[in-house]
């Protein structure tokens, strides 16, 4: 009887772990370990246009999956990374790519960080130099 | 005067938000426009023997509408495509990713507005349009130049406010010619 629960409790337990693992694009597209690695690469800085917020390389839609075949055809036909992404941003534009050239279009995107940053550390130094200077009023008086 | 910085950082989020929500982050602006339309040569639906070609779409303006027995939003503009066809406007069919029987079926069913449809199984020819869902329709000039595309299903005030205009220039402009 006990056993039986804990067989039961086991195999709950087996089933609520099992994430959803699920394989896409499973083949190997490259004997070569260097080329399958670039094209791995490549692959995870495409995105998906369809489902938007996977890359290609997550994406088991009609689109990511021809647009892989693109991708290694064009590794087969000896083309740079450079070249791979011109091609894709031509047809789909700088939204295509994960990591977009820098343009005045993507100057925001690129920039933002480093502004929050800057704006961040300029909020710090003044609260900081304020709270510096009350200590100082309390101690006069 | 303490709380006009963080005042001011919010009313600022607030407006960019309130922006952001009037825009739609599904439609990705095509860097097609005013490109020449990418030459293909595929099968056509009718008689796979017989290619279609970018050709197909030269002389006149025409559409060139991307779908598929698949998509359901296709279902959706089918009769207003038919109700185009019907008042001249040339349409070239581009059935992407599909099984051809079914695409067959389709338009046995539905009625074709197609003056010729052409078979894109591998979906190379979608790419090279950045084509990325269905249905997304092209406007293209008769010196197969691509004016517009328009992404999800044609209305009756779709063809008002953005394809009539488009066309009526290109009317003018053809006869400063």
């Amino acid at each position: 009887m006990i056993s039986a629960l804990l067989r039961t409790g086991l195999v709950a337990l087996c089933v609520l772990l099992s994430t959803s693992a699920v394989a896409i694009d499973t083949a190997r597209a490259f004997e070569d370990d260097a080329m399958q690695a670039r094209y791995q690469r490549l692959i995870a800085e495409v995105r998906c246009l369809t489902c938007q917020n996977q890359s290609i390389k997550d994406s088991n839609a009609p689109l990511a999956r021809d647009l892989r075949a693109v991708v290694r055809e064009q590794m087969e036909a000896g083309a740079t990374d450079a070249e791979i992404y011109a091609f894709l941003q031509a047809r789909y534009g700088d939204f295509a790519l994960y990591k977009p050239p820098f343009s005045a279009r993507t100057a925001l995107l690129w920039l933002s960080p480093v502004v929050l940053l800057a704006l961040g550390g300029f909020a710090i130094v003044r609260v900081v130099r304020r709270r510096a200077s009350m200590d100082i009023g309390v101690d006069g008086a | 005067m303490r709380f006009a910085l963080p005042l001011a950082v919010f009313i600022a989020l607030g407006a960019l938000f309130a922006f952001s929500l009037t825009r739609d982050p599904t439609l990705i602006p095509s860097p097609l426009l005013d490109q020449p339309l990418p030459s293909f040569s595929l099968p056509d639906l009718a008689d796979p023997e017989v290619n279609v070609t970018e050709a197909a779409l030269a002389g006149n303006p025409a559409l060139l509408n991307i779908w598929g027995s698949w998509c359901a939003q296709c279902g959706t503009e089918h009769a207003f495509l038919m109700e185009l066809a019907r008042n001249g406007v040339p349409i070239v069919g581009l059935n992407w990713n599909d099984e051809q029987d079914s695409a067959r079926a389709w338009l046995e069913r539905l009625g074709d507005p197609y003056v010729v449809t052409a078979v894109d199984v591998e979906g190379r020819v979608a790419i090279d349009l950045g084509v990325y869902g269905a249905p997304e329709t092209f406007l293209v000039d008769g010196g197969g130049t691509i004016i517009y595309k328009y992404i999800g299903p044609l209305t009756p005030q779709v063809w008002r406010d953005e394809f009539m205009p488009r066309l009526a220039q290109l009317d003018s402009g053809g006869a400063g010619d």
